[in-house]
């Protein structure tokens, strides 16, 4: 790690002790989203980390990124997530954002003031995305959005929604991207999940009904929106794999800390072998995740992204972070069980982990493609 | 399994009958509000199977191992969490009172619990002796005619329902000198403490026993003082054999609920049937719930012949709950993002069976006991 890592981190490591740990059960219990901190990550420069300083970002990198995401994540994967999505969509309208538009959205979002949020999943399309269904029928003066939004992170909390739709043929020639304001007219937010885990990350449905967009909020050009995305979930793939790693890194630290302390048969239950094991197990396979997570982001930082390598990374840090909270738990044993210890809720919030940002089951589809590639 | 008799088959199909229509519908609801399906518990008591290892002069059901495994795996594929419940009564307390109590002791307890009008539980875990249960410290003092106990008991399936508890307490400084009463509720000196909040199994309330000079009569001691360490370590076989049941019946929900999604959503034009990922999924869920509900069978039934003893109930408790915690996650995956919401049940039935691999001593503990008796010879040199 450099300096500014270094840097980033230990002022993270204390924001979220003194922010985020006190409330973060109760918040979770009750599914409760707090703005004001988010706001308050943002004057603090992490809610637009790799945005250019014109547009109010910091000016880092991704691996810099990858740092504070992690170390968030420890205390708070739904704040670490809402970042990262957030951040997502600062770098989609840098990217391929005309000025106005870079103008307009920009700021609010790289000040963390508001929240942004990236909507390409439909009831009926998850994996297959190129099949979604929601359409964008040119009118006068712009497009008219219908259809509806699934599993969207940050949904009724964010103020500036990147929308998915169909402006042509079928398959993922036809789509569109747009930017959609909350509040418009024809725009409207459906059920909010019940989840699992990711508890204080709001994720809603969103609709809408004749939503007329100017065409001024079109991103690039028509039949971009495929393209757009997929650049989008390159990068989110690599921030996905360090909210892993962090998340590993709080189970371990609780597990040890705990068999040091506990004990059972007149000695510290660090001491039995079999734990021992599974700790050990623990730290190497983090180890070897974070090492992979590191690698894509240089890769990504030094202007040669790899596809293979990001889905790697992803697939093996969350599947590392289901299995090291799920064995966490386990070391913990009745109080793993319950709310009085973080581990049961880095486990429930684990699981998304292996879902979202592209299923690992896509993750491998995409490595052995590319493998294939290499082959022929 | 064509070993089961003909008794056993009914009671499966009852089993099964039951748990589709009284536990199932509610089983969402009394996760998502923390609550008790007390309605579903009493009526298992018409169903006649709240003392399914009872005699039937105290109006049991006076059936074994193999029929108690059973109706854990048909219920726990509905609800987990109230099976859970059910298992603390029949298995934890009533099935202690049946055999280890006394004939006066029966006449009294077992007619109410095995009808449902009172519900058990049994206390043995404390805060500081969990997989070390022999080292428990709640005191338990001779006064002549009764007993003076002092300490609490924790992680307590039904505590705060129970109108009896079946205590474990230390008579003395030896080890092994510890003492079983029956506990009352209303006893004085004895309460119930705050429910705990769970990852999983949250249909099933778990609480503390706490006891502050509580006053608990001579009679209501079971067998002699300080010789309950053998009847203890008994009944610990049968609740781990029947808790496996639990993990069985969840994993045969997850089977079920796989092979349905996988048949109604459709991405890139096709069933997911059609995707040899989910394929392979889902046949290695089906072989592995298949091969451990044999194996669960099996125990169960050498159980029921008296031919078994700690090792294959250890086995089959560190096994099956381990495995199912890897099928119910295959499960969820295989959902997608609905798997991970509480629209279908694959979330929770994922969250309860993590209990199944720490309740009832942990994976842990199984691998200490299983090696203790392997390496018994070995570790002597």
């Amino acid at each position: 790690m450099n300096e500014i890592q270094t840097e980033l981190k230990s002022q993270l490591e204390r924001f979220r002790k003194e922010k985020i740990e006190p409330t973060v059960e109760h918040d979770d219990k009750n599914e409760h989203f707090k703005m004001e901190l988010f706001q308050e990550l943002g004057q603090l420069g992490f809610c637009g980390m790799t945005l250019p300083e014109d547009h109010g970002g910091a000016g880092l990198t991704y691996q810099d990124l990858c740092v504070a995401l992690g170390e968030i994540a420890k205390s708070s994967v739904s704040y670490a997530a809402t970042i990262s999505v957030s951040t997502m969509v600062q770098a989609i309208i840098n990217e391929f954002g005309n000025d106005e538009q870079k103008k307009k959205y920009l700021p609010s979002l790289t000040s963390g003031e508001e929240i942004g949020a990236f909507c390409l999943s439909e009831s009926s399309s998850g994996s297959d995305a190129a099949s979604l269904k929601m359409t964008a029928k040119k009118v006068d003066g712009g497009y008219s959005l219908n259809g509806s939004k699934m599993w969207i992170t940050s949904g009724g909390i964010a103020k500036t929604y990147i929308v998915m739709a169909r402006t042509g043929e079928e398959g993922h020639k036809g789509i569109s991207a747009f930017i959609v304001r909350d509040g418009m007219d024809g725009f409207s937010y459906g059920k909010k999940e019940s989840k699992m885990g990711w508890k204080v990350s709001p994720t809603r449905e969103l609709i809408f009904e004749n939503c007329i967009v100017p065409e001024e909020n079109l991103l690039k050009e028509e039949g971009y929106g495929f393209k757009i995305a997929m650049a989008a979930l390159d990068r989110g793939r690599i921030t996905i794999g360090s909210i892993a790693v962090g998340l590993c890194e709080r189970a371990i630290d609780e597990s040890i800390s705990y068999s040091l302390e506990r004990k059972q048969f007149k000695k510290e239950i660090f001491d039995f072998q079999g734990l021992q094991f599974m700790m050990a197990d623990m730290a190497t396979e983090t180890e070897a995740s974070r090492l992979l997570v590191e690698q894509a982001a240089k890769y990504y930082d030094e202007g040669k992204p790899n596809q293979k390598l990001a889905s790697m990374a992803k697939m093996k840090s969350t599947d590392t972070a289901m299995k090291v909270s799920t064995d966490a738990v386990q070391i913990l044993g009745g109080v793993g069980y319950t709310s009085e210890y973080p581990v049961e809720r880095l486990m429930r919030d684990a699981k998304v982990l292996q879902i979202l940002e592209g299923t690992n089951q896509i993750q491998r589809v995409v490595i052995a493609r590319s493998l294939k590639k290499e082959y022929s | 399994m064509w070993f089961l008799s003909e008794e056993q088959k009914q009671l499966q199909d009852v089993c099964r009958e039951f748990a589709k229509n009284e536990i199932a519908p509610h089983a969402e609801k009394h996760d998502t509000d923390e609550t008790f399906n007390i309605d579903a518990f009493k009526k298992m008591g018409e169903l006649g199977i709240l003392g399914v290892t009872a005699d039937p002069e105290y109006g049991g059901a006076d059936m074994g191992c193999l029929a108690a495994t059973i109706a854990m795996e048909e219920f726990g594929k509905a609800c987990p969490g109230l099976t859970l419940s059910y298992l603390a009564h029949s298995i934890l307390c009533v099935n202690n009172i049946q055999n280890n109590a006394s004939k006066e002791q029966k006449q009294k307890y077992l007619p109410k619990l095995v009808t449902g009008e009172h519900i058990g539980c049994m206390g043995m875990s404390e805060p500081e002796y969990g997989s070390d249960a022999v080292g428990i410290q709640t005191r338990a003092v001779n006064k002549g005619d009764h007993y003076i106990v002092n300490g609490t008991k924790m992680w307590i399936t039904n505590a705060q329902y129970s109108d009896i508890a079946y205590v474990y307490t230390r008579t003395g400084d030896e080890r092994k000198n510890l003492s079983t009463f029956i506990i009352e509720k209303g006893m004085p000196g004895y309460s119930t403490g705050n429910p705990i909040h769970k990852m999983g199994m949250r249909s099933s309330p778990t609480g503390e026993l706490i006891f502050d000079n509580a006053k608990v009569p001579l009679e209501n001691r079971i067998g002699e003082e300080g010789d309950s360490i053998y009847h203890m370590m008994k009944n610990l076989e049968l609740e781990r054999i029947t808790i496996a049941g639990i993990s069985l019946g969840i994993a045969q929900a997850c089977v079920d609920a796989s092979i349905k999604y996988a048949g109604e959503r459709k991405q890139f034009g096709k069933n997911l049937a059609h995707y040899q990922m989910i394929q392979k999924m889902i046949a290695e869920m089906a072989t592995e719930t298949e091969m451990l509900r044999r194996f669960l069978y099996t125990v169960a039934y050498e159980y029921d012949q008296g031919k078994i003893g700690a090792v294959p109930a250890a086995m089959v408790k560190l096994q099956i709950p381990k495995m199912v915690t890897r099928i119910a996650l295959d499960a969820i995956q295989l959902h997608g993002g609905y798997g991970y919401s509480r629209e279908f049940p694959v979330e929770r039935l994922m969250r309860d069976n993590k209990l199944n691999e720490i309740g009832a001593g942990t994976n842990e503990v199984m691998i200490m006991i299983i090696a203790k008796n392997l390496l018994d010879e070995a570790l002597k040199g």
